[in-house]
């Protein structure tokens, strides 16, 4: 089958490829680009531990062919650090232990990422309501949306110039 | 699992996309947001032999009131039609049904045309666009159909669209004055797909209800509208007793399935009680006290 030309910009680095349609962009990030902290839970677009940001939203890359981030900006939790330095909701995640085995974190962090981007200083349900498209299978959710919470307030507390930085 | 191997066409225009589905091919699908289609082509329960993808398509993704309706085209994502003021103000049913579709995720990427044409027995929309008396505006290279609602959603995972067709825009007429709404959803976790889910619409003049609409969806092959419920309480005083009413006619008169998570007999208590619950809340009645 023929392979179709992908040109897209990942964590703020250009990349191009020739994959086959039928590639996934859940596989493309992690096999292609050499980017495997997206994971895959389901690969049907439910657990949500294969999402990350496409063009500033939140997107399930399982359903998601490689071919159609042709043109697109896409965040992967490899670039929610900064040279070496966690961002806030990284750090808020460790602080409040809104990890255990970590197959889940990516796509928890992720869909905070977005959260947190377009509504700073959620509720307890909007949080809930937000994570509710991704589980977990060892937390039991409270220490997520713990973090979450504290990734809110470490965000709102930064000074305008990082804040934006850090919300690019 | 991943996806069995298929040809893969993105077109600039909407003529070039029409033009690619005259081949009137029963193995082309559309790819929009392919929230829908997708997890089925990685489980290989669909295995299309070619994607036309719509994305690139310009100036399909408006959500605009045109007169008495809403227009929302093909490209016009979940996400943007919840956080629509029009839509809030206009069809305000289908902005309190957006509570319960989906994960933010896939509201993103999922478009309102698309799940209407996967049409999914489970799925909210389907039901809402029935008791709104919706209007598909369908397209082929050679002509344009405009298809009721009503004879839009034909059976499991199956519409009016035929293989050279597709959904270019859907026209909900928006709320009349004194016209309210009622919407109840039963599932298992918030955002699954439905066990059942009713949603009504009703003008109450003078403590009666008139022009009811009352459909169901996750009950069958099909959303589908429930005329023995109407029956029930059109012109009839908005009590609970009458609303009670429309929910047992609904029951006798519906044949849900079963499956291993449902009884059969489970979804008919569900929608006898969500038809009245629905109802009730489109007559503002107060909600009914919980037993001590």
């Amino acid at each position: 089958m023929k392979t179709v030309p992908v040109n897209m910009v990942v964590n703020d680095q250009n990349h191009n490829a020739d994959v086959s349609p039928r590639l996934l962009l859940s596989d493309c990030l992690r096999h292609d680009l050499g980017l495997p902290g997206t994971h895959v839970g389901c690969e049907h677009g439910v657990c949500g531990s294969c999402t990350v940001v496409v063009d500033g939203r939140a997107a399930r890359s399982c359903l998601m062919f490689a071919v159609q981030a042709d043109g697109a900006q896409i965040k992967t939790i490899e670039g929610l650090s900064k040279d070496g330095a966690l961002h806030p909701i990284q750090e808020a995640f460790w602080e409040e232990h809104g990890l255990q085995c970590g197959y889940c974190t990516p796509g928890m962090l992720m869909t905070a990422y977005e959260l947190l981007t377009h509504n700073p200083n959620p509720s307890d349900d909007d949080i809930r309501e937000a994570i509710s498209g991704n589980l977990c299978r060892c937390t039991g959710y409270t220490y997520i949306v713990n973090a979450i919470r504290s990734a809110g307030a470490k965000m709102r507390a930064l000074p305008t110039a990082t804040a934006a930085a850090a919300a690019v | 699992m991943k996806p069995a191997p298929f040809h893969y066409e993105r077109p600039d225009t909407l003529a070039a996309a029409l033009a690619l589905l005259a081949h009137n091919d029963p193995d082309t699908k559309i790819l929009a947001g392919g929230q829908s289609l997708v997890p089925m082509m990685n489980f290989r329960l669909a295995k299309p032999e070619r994607l036309i993808d719509i994305n690139r398509l310009p100036g399909l993704d408006y959500i605009r009131l045109e007169g008495n309706e809403m227009a929302i085209g093909a490209l016009a994502r979940h996400a943007d039609v919840k956080a629509s003021a029009v839509v809030a103000k206009h069809v305000p049913l289908m902005h309190a049904a957006y509570e319960w579709i989906a994960h933010a995720a896939v509201r993103n990427r999922g478009t309102l045309c698309g799940n209407l044409c996967h049409s999914d027995p489970a799925s909210e929309m389907p039901a809402i666009m029935l008791v709104c008396g919706a209007t598909m505006v369908v397209k082929s290279q050679s002509k344009t159909r405009h298809v009721a609602a009503a004879d839009f959603f034909l059976g499991l995972y199956e519409t009016a669209v035929k293989p050279d067709e597709m959904l270019v825009e859907v026209r909900i007429p928006i709320a009349t004055a004194g016209q309210t709404f009622g919407f109840e959803e039963v599932s298992m976790r918030k955002g699954d797909y439905a066990w059942a889910v009713v949603a009504c619409l009703a003008t109450v003049t003078a403590g009666k209800f008139a022009q009811v609409a009352v459909a169901a969806a996750g009950i069958g092959s099909r959303a589908i509208r429930l005329p023995s419920a109407e029956q029930a309480v059109n012109g009839k005083a908005a009590t609970r007793t009458h609303c009670d009413a429309a929910g047992q006619a609904a029951y006798d008169a519906i044949d849900p399935f079963g499956d291993v998570a449902n009884s059969a007999q489970y979804r008919r208590d569900l929608v006898r009680a969500l038809v009245s619950r629905t109802l009730a809340q489109a007559a503002a009645l107060p909600p009914v006290a919980k037993a001590a």
